[in-house]
């Protein structure tokens, strides 16, 4: 059988363009118009921003390799910033990581956090619910995982300042050397040396999901670098994108009163929400692949050693896959099968937890929140790859 | 166990083999001559052996041959009963039995893994023709104590050949290295697992490793029976009653709802069989059937009401009955 390929179609749009950063949307629908694959000359990677390609390269990790880095560069020939993390790595050296975190973070012990994650979002909601207006971002979404997270992984309170500006570097990282790429690294040195020392064993509490990574070492089944690092990728994976999580599922639903008011009949419908909102509002926008070996994806031949950019939140908002309403928020749609928490091998393994933090947040707000509505014109963050805000106001009555 | 309500049908043992140590296996056709329903690679049985007892067995026949069932048991000898009760049959008696049922379908996929350990084979045979007959790439990893405790081991080597079929009898070259098994993870292979539970356990851990929703995996003792699980009693709301029924240590939720009127439908009643799988609508469960996939325990919305109770530190559960 003969594969008939094409060549991919050459776009001189550049993704991390301001404009396209801070309202990436007509772009993406652009992108996917354009066909299967496109050739971005801007940063020299193909595209895929179509659900079945971009499903097609997050489950096929033999073809799409992860060890080249998740950013543009390639890490194995120019190393990286910083020590690879398992979401730059491939099997077997994955495999082992991934062993380790899946122990650890299972429906069981993301239960019990239920218990401790309460208390802080019924205190935040019950300040923000006696005022008229607040900012969604500022006075919530980014107070709210930094109460619960870095305790539930065991962090000491020294040094947490770091996790945000740290979450900056990291995933602005996976874009090009911009001035956004520079900016979040001024001060890089000390945030990453920081952070570091939070991940080592002796300035980890005994009942965190730290220490419990760093038993696998007892266990023989990782290294003690591999537990630093892991631990290190559940502190820069887990803050930044829960945060943006909340903030853009805030962000759709101030849009939509009416899907509030029935949240507020039925909040056991708050999980729902918080899965189509991060279909509609994906806080990981995109990252790069590497390709193994040459081959051959929507009728394109990709050479061996090319970078791909997937675009997941594009694919989140395909209307092949989502229908034509995909670019609404819909309460009663079935999103299961996005790819906000990636898909396959690296699918999110923390991801359990973020949709805990952001359905106990919603759940309280609903519980003391009538109606919520925008304040003026939210502020979207000016990122390399994530999608979200820096400033949402919120106009709101009390329940 | 009790006879589950529901359908049973009229079969008869037409042939009984002996296909390695301690292993039988049964041809069965229905009295009435006429054809079984279709069923699909994974499905079990229900087998009435006797003395009210109820046990499942894997088909190990061909979906495309509806005349028989054909299935394989291993004599247990310190099980509850059944095993024994079925190696007693004779060729000629009649038996009752189920139509097929299958909790362990084979989901389309590019490539399959299949691991079988001892009489775990039996529900792999049908995947391993039904991945041939799709051209699928697939390999079988079969392990036992021996080559001749291992049914089917060589008919299976001639049929597809030792590049498909990799028998490891542990009297030859030792035990099934998982760590080398699975050590690698493939891109769009499924792994399908059945066997004893030290097997699964082991297995279970190093899917870990791979994609989520990698491994499907059936057993046919329930996965904590004689664990030494501390239960607390716990209330269950009855959604569609609005009552409450409160569930003591020594009764399960089946039990405890059925003695207040309510009906389940229910089976096996050992977190077997699936038949009892209820809706959740509030409450964590603590699941302890050998049913449900990984994922559908992670999305917390069905148990298996037989055997499954309220998780440790939830006093109350809401379900849909």
């Amino acid at each position: 059988m003969t594969v008939i390929t094409h060549d991919a179609n050459v776009l001189g749009e550049d993704p991390f363009d301001t404009v396209n950063l801070l309202d990436p949307y007509p772009f993406l629908g652009r992108l996917r118009d354009a066909g299967a694959v496109s050739y971005l000359e801007s940063t020299g990677s193909y595209a895929v921003a179509g659900y079945q390609e971009v499903y097609e390269v997050l489950t096929d990790f033999e073809t799409y390799i992860s060890s080249g880095g998740l950013g543009p560069r390639d890490i194995r020939k120019d190393s990286g910033w910083r020590p690879p993390s398992i979401l730059e790595s491939d099997p077997p050296i994955h495999t082992v990581m991934r062993r380790a975190l899946t122990g650890v973070i299972n429906p069981g012990t993301v239960r019990a956090l239920r218990e401790p994650f309460t208390p802080p979002a019924v205190e935040l909601t019950e300040q923000l619910a006696r005022r008229e207006r607040f900012d969604a971002i500022t006075d919530l979404a980014e107070k709210y995982p930094l109460r619960v997270f870095p305790d539930a992984v065991g962090i000491p309170d020294v040094g947490r300042e770091h996790l945000l500006p740290y979450g900056n570097m990291v995933f602005n990282a996976f874009g090009p050397e911009n001035y956004i790429f520079k900016q979040a690294f001024a001060e890089g040195d000390e945030h990453a040396a920081a952070v570091m020392r939070n991940c080592q064993r002796e300035n980890l509490d005994d009942v965190g999901f730290g220490a419990q990574i760093w038993k696998r070492v007892e266990d023989g089944l990782i290294t003690e670098q591999q537990a630093t690092l892991l631990v290190r990728a559940l502190l820069s994976a887990g803050v930044d994108t829960t945060i943006f999580g909340i903030g853009n599922t805030l962000s759709v639903l101030a849009r939509y009163p009416e899907a509030w008011a029935q949240l507020r009949e039925n909040p056991k419908m708050a999980k729902f929400a918080v899965d189509e909102a991060l279909r509609l509002e994906s806080p990981f926008q995109k990252f790069h692949r590497t390709v193994a070996v040459d081959t051959v994806l929507g009728g394109v031949h990709l050479p061996a050693g090319a970078k791909v950019m997937v675009f997941l939140g594009a694919a989140n908002r395909d209307p092949r896959k989502w229908g034509e309403n995909a670019d609404d928020f819909d309460l009663n749609r079935n999103a299961s099968g996005h790819v906000a928490f990636g898909m396959g091998l690296h699918q999110c393994v923390g991801q359990p937890i973020a949709r805990l933090e952001m359905e106990i947040v919603l759940q309280q707000l609903l519980q003391r929140v009538a109606t919520i509505e925008p304040d003026g014109a939210p502020v979207p963050i000016l990122h390399n790859v994530l999608r979200g805000f820096e400033s949402l106001p919120v106009r709101i009555t009390a329940a | 166990m009790t006879a589950p309500a529901g359908a049973t049908i009229d079969a008869v043992v037409d042939q009984v083999d002996v296909v390695a140590d301690q292993v039988v296996s049964l041809v069965l056709r229905r009295v009435d001559g006429q054809p079984f329903q279709p069923w699909q690679p994974g499905a079990h049985i229900d087998v009435h052996v006797g003395d009210g007892l109820v046990r499942q067995y894997s088909l190990c026949s061909s979906p495309d041959e509806l005349d028989h069932l054909r299935i394989g048991v291993l004599h247990v000898p310190d099980s509850r009963g059944g095993s024994k009760a079925v190696h007693a049959l004779l060729a000629g008696t009649p038996l009752t039995i189920s139509e097929p049922r299958n909790n362990f379908p084979l989901r389309e996929s590019r490539r399959y893994l299949f691991i079988g350990g001892g009489i775990g084979i039996t529900p792999l045979i049908p995947m391993l023709e039904a991945a041939q007959a799709a051209g699928k790439e697939w390999t079988l990893i079969y392990g036992g104590r021996s080559r001749n405790t291992m049914a089917f081991a060589q008919q299976l080597e001639d049929q597809y050949g030792p590049d498909r079929i990799r028998i490891i009898a542990e009297d030859e070259v030792g035990r099934l290295d998982l760590d080398q098994i699975l050590g690698m993870p493939r891109a769009h292979m499924l792994v399908y697992a059945c066997g004893p539970g030290g097997l699964l356990g082991a297995v279970e851990e190093r899917c870990m490793g791979w994609p989520p929703g990698t491994l499907h995996t059936e057993r046919f003792v329930a996965s904590t029976l004689g664990a030494a699980a501390a239960n607390a009693p716990f209330e269950v709301e009855l959604a569609r009653t609005g009552a409450t029924v409160t569930v003591p240590n020594d009764k399960t939720i089946l039990e405890a709802v059925e003695e207040v009127g309510v009906r389940v439908l229910s089976s096996c009643r050992g977190g077997l069989c699936g038949t009892c799988e209820t809706q959740i609508i509030s409450g964590e469960p603590e699941h302890r059937d050998a049913v449900l996939t990984q994922e559908d325990r992670d999305a917390g919305e069905i148990m298996l009401v037989c055997v499954s109770r309220a998780a440790a530190g939830c006093p109350r559960l809401v379900l849909d009955l």
